[in-house]
């Protein structure tokens, strides 16, 4: 986009504000645009975010990201790879570490899988 | 654990640091500012904005004239610190903490931004270090020890950024790191990092450093660095500050924690300040919720330190004028990329003369309420709404991006068409953001958003990680700590290469700028010529020498024709042996009760003058003066007999006043004139035959004592002497000939 400088004529509307009207003004038109986004982060996940996740539930690096390559490959990354984790300690009666474990060295996908079918499918 | 504890003059042993770090967990957690000391009394002087002094410091050079005093500034100082090799970075921060700064920024290595994960072990880097956490974790539990050493709360602070933000986030909170840079919009705009991942990262990020109490600083200031006329884009600036700023406090983040990392735009030869100032007034208008990282204009510098460090003066004076509550210090050698530890210290030492300097400034001066100052601050913020309206016009955020609508070098509402512009279906990570199931859940701690735990407790919905028994921030023994990964590139490596150079019993020396054992040193050299001429001798000045890589670092001219400063890196090939040392002897200094013993047993005087033509009187009237602790405060008598006083006219005063010993202080020393005048003096005595009767002592900032010995004194005493040292050997030196003469 190319524009001169057109302020002049552009800031009829503001220049009659008081200082603390334009403060305001400033501060609600920054959180018309802010609301979005952060609808956005309350609504959505990254594999940083599960990674994240995962690193709070006793999980190293390398760990978390083998977990969370395989929630992707699985498409159980909605449900969150923590509760993915957790949801097969659950059902193995362990502890979240010993199932997360189980998932890297194993590989039972497919038991994760079932603890969440029916249920989004 | 280790029972490793520092010493105040030994040498940090990196390699204890290293010991046991598996077992090590941060004490605190959380940004700490400094406390203020308002009526502030250190040695004669009374502060205005002062804060609470160190434990232990290196004062300013001037320091000894008042007390040694070292009185800090309000606002917390950082250092930014990253040479590649985590482990000399640790003897730095205890350099940097000694001369003040207590906010240590930790600059990635390049290419972290990128690295989808958390990098372990302790590879080395490039322009900063790779950020793992066996190198925070050693970094944080040597500041532990260097915050008790000097007495005040040392801010440990990295970067919360790229694809792996909520991995570092975390990373950090486990490990009481107290402060990050963290900021959607840098990933946007400068990394190329997809947008819509970046601000949904950003808001879990943010979450886990609110838990933390981390500051957070923006990245803001990276648009006037990049604009083409860095003042352009200050309406542009409000707004990134504005949508960081909101977005943090809407997560959950306290203002008061929440800082805008804002530069001063414009350099000299600008008139800076009269750009400067409604600029950060404007800023402080706004954002008066909120703190205040004054970062130092980096755009504008070249390769002068001279230059940088004036420029940052004026920054300062603009932080002073206004307010900061973290006072950045950009090493003066930024402008030519060599972060030196010499450049670190002056960096801290410059923010902390200034700042101090200007002590109490705002209670005699205060900013026009009207004029120039206030109009132009309502115009820019006035330009920043209008940029607001026009990005809500374009559909908003991400719209406005692909407009290419920030970082365009006109100033708004002018558009130059050359802003950077980002696609919201590209960008590195695109296409990895996914939508929360029904059933999503996190059973953690800090988690950002919808999180269904009532499917399984009801009970822990405001408490998730009671699913799990609690996380790793509630239970630090869960974190899995991992060591290293790489056997060829880590710390041990490196520090073996280097192990005769290293730690508190090192038996060899090199010169160091930047590593253990570099061999790095400086030279500055002025030749009378042009500056292609200038260059090409100093680099054969350098071979010659035997210095290898040798590289010009900054060249300045002097007259096109007359002359050209250089200075110039190179490396020496050899090291030194501490053993083979030769260290003259320590001065073994008399009590005052003995020193004022003898002299009452029996009075002594002494005439005392700079001789020459020198006019430089105060470092002799300090080895004189009572008021300074001089030679006078045991009962000498002193007959001071002014400057530019000549030789023979000394030699005469101490025969008619019938002295016991003559005192000549030379500043002046080119042409070696100060030895010159003292072997006047000398054959002058001789001649009128009263040499032996004398004793001549002889002084001054470039004399050694080897050097005025040899010239004919008794005694030469060079910089850092005092009036005791005098007093001793007049005292010593009198007994001696008088042990002799019997």
């Amino acid at each position: 986009m190319k524009r001169n400088d057109d302020f002049e004529t552009r800031r009829e509307h503001l220049k009659n504000l008081s200082d603390a009207e334009l403060e305001q003004r400033f501060w609600s038109l920054i959180e018309e645009l802010t609301d979005p986004l952060l609808k956005l982060g309350y609504e959505n996940t990254t594999p940083a975010i599960e990674r994240s996740v995962l690193l709070r539930m006793g999980f190293s690096s390398l760990e978390a990201k083998s977990l969370v390559e395989g929630c992707m490959e699985h498409n159980l990354m909605e449900h969150g790879a923590g509760n993915v984790v957790y949801r097969l300690a659950k059902k193995d009666g362990t502890d979240v570490r010993t199932a997360g474990l189980k998932l890297i060295e194993k590989a039972v996908w497919d038991e994760a899988e079932a603890l969440f079918g029916g249920e989004n499918a | 654990m280790s029972e490793y504890k520092l010493d105040k003059d030994t040498k940090i042993d990196v390699a204890e640091i290293l010991k046991d770090l598996e077992h090590y967990h941060p004490r605190r957690r959380g940004w700490t500012w400094r406390e203020p000391v308002p009526g502030l009394q250190m040695g004669p002087f009374t502060y205005e904005d002062a804060s609470k002094p160190l434990k232990d410091s290196v004062g300013l050079p001037p320091a000894h004239y008042f007390g040694d005093i070292d009185p800090q500034p309000l606002p917390v100082i950082t250092t930014e610190i990253a040479s590649g090799r985590f482990e000399d970075d640790i003897r730095r921060m205890r350099m940097a903490a000694h001369h003040g700064a207590d906010h240590i920024m930790v600059i990635r290595t390049a290419g972290q931004s990128h690295f989808d994960g958390l990098i372990e072990g302790t590879p080395q880097g490039i322009g900063g270090v790779p950020v793992t956490r066996k190198q925070v974790r050693a970094q944080r539990k040597a500041l532990d020890m260097i915050e008790d050493e000097v007495g005040r709360p040392i801010n440990y602070h990295s970067y919360v950024s790229g694809v792996a933000g909520p991995d570092i986030a975390v990373m950090f909170a486990e490990e009481g790191v107290n402060g990050a840079h963290q900021d959607p919009q840098y990933n946007v705009i400068y990394r190329n990092i997809n947008m819509v991942r970046s601000f949904v990262d950003a808001c879990e990020s943010k979450k886990v450093m609110a838990w933390a109490d981390m500051a957070q600083i923006d990245g803001a200031h990276n648009a006037n660095a990049t604009a083409r006329d860095a003042w352009k884009v200050m309406p542009e600036l409000m707004v990134q500050h504005g949508i960081n700023a909101l977005i943090s406090a809407k997560v959950g983040m306290k203002k008061k924690n929440i800082c805008l990392s804002t530069v001063p735009p414009t350099a000299t030869p600008g008139p800076c300040i009269h750009m400067d100032l409604p600029y950060a007034v404007a800023l402080r208008d706004l954002f008066h919720e909120y703190r205040m990282r004054a970062q130092m204009n980096t755009k504008y510098i070249e390769a002068s330190t001279r230059e940088a460090t004036v420029t940052h003066v004026l920054n300062m004076v603009i932080s002073k004028l206004t307010s900061a509550d973290i006072q950045s210090t950009i090493t003066p050698d930024e402008g030519r990329n060599v972060p030196w530890h010499i450049y670190n210290i002056e960096a801290c030492d410059t923010a902390k003369q200034a700042l101090i300097g200007m002590d109490g400034l705002m209670e005699m001066v205060e900013l026009k309420k009207d004029g120039y100052l206030r109009e132009k601050a309502r115009e820019l913020k006035e330009r920043a709404v209008l940029f607001l309206e026009n990005m809500i016009e374009l559909g908003g955020y991400f719209n406005s991006v692909e407009e290419g609508f920030f970082v365009d070098s006109g100033m708004f509402p002018e558009r130059n068409g050359d802003g950077i512009s980002r696609k919201i279906d590209g960008g590195i990570g695109v296409g990895t953001v996914i939508k929360r199931a029904k059933d999503y859940c996190a059973p953690v701690t800090a988690h950002y958003g919808y999180n269904n735990v009532a499917q399984y407790d009801p009970e822990a919905v405001n408490d998730p990680s009671r699913l799990i028994g609690g996380c790793t921030f509630e239970c630090p023994e869960k974190i899995q700590y991992i060591d290293e990964l790489d056997e060829t590139d880590n710390v041990y490596l490196r520090m073996d290469e280097v192990k005769d150079f290293a730690g508190p019993n090192a038996k060899l020396i090199k010169p160091e700028m930047e590593w253990l054992a570099d061999g790095t040193v400086m030279l500055t050299m002025f030749f009378p010529t042009d500056v292609r001429h200038a260059e090409a001798a100093a680099l054969e000045i350098g071979k010659r020498m035997n210095l290898v890589d040798c590289e010009v670092i900054n060249r300045e001219i002097m007259h096109r024709a007359e002359g050209t400063r250089i200075e110039m890196k190179g490396k020496v090939a050899f090291s030194i042996n501490m053993d083979d040392l030769q260290l003259p002897s320590v001065p073994d200094v008399l009590s005052d009760e003995e020193l004022w013993d003898a002299i009452d047993k029996k009075p002594m005087r002494i005439v005392a003058g700079t001789i020459g033509d020198d006019e430089h009187s105060v470092g002799l009237r300090e080895i004189l003066n009572i008021k300074h602790g001089g030679i006078e405060k045991y009962g000498i008598e002193c007959i001071y007999l002014g400057t530019s006083v000549p030789p023979e006219k000394l030699v005469q005063a101490a025969i008619e006043t019938n002295a016991d010993a003559m005192l000549a202080s030379c500043i002046i020393s080119h042409d070696d004139i100060h030895y010159k005048n003292i072997a006047k003096v000398d054959r002058i005595a001789r001649e009128m035959g009263v040499r032996d009767k004398l004793i001549f002592v002889a002084g001054g900032t470039q004399v050694t004592d080897e050097g005025a010995r040899e010239a004919g004194a008794d005694v030469g005493f060079g910089r850092g002497s005092h009036g005791n040292h005098v007093a001793t050997f007049l005292v010593k030196e009198r007994a001696r000939r008088e042990q002799n003469a019997r």
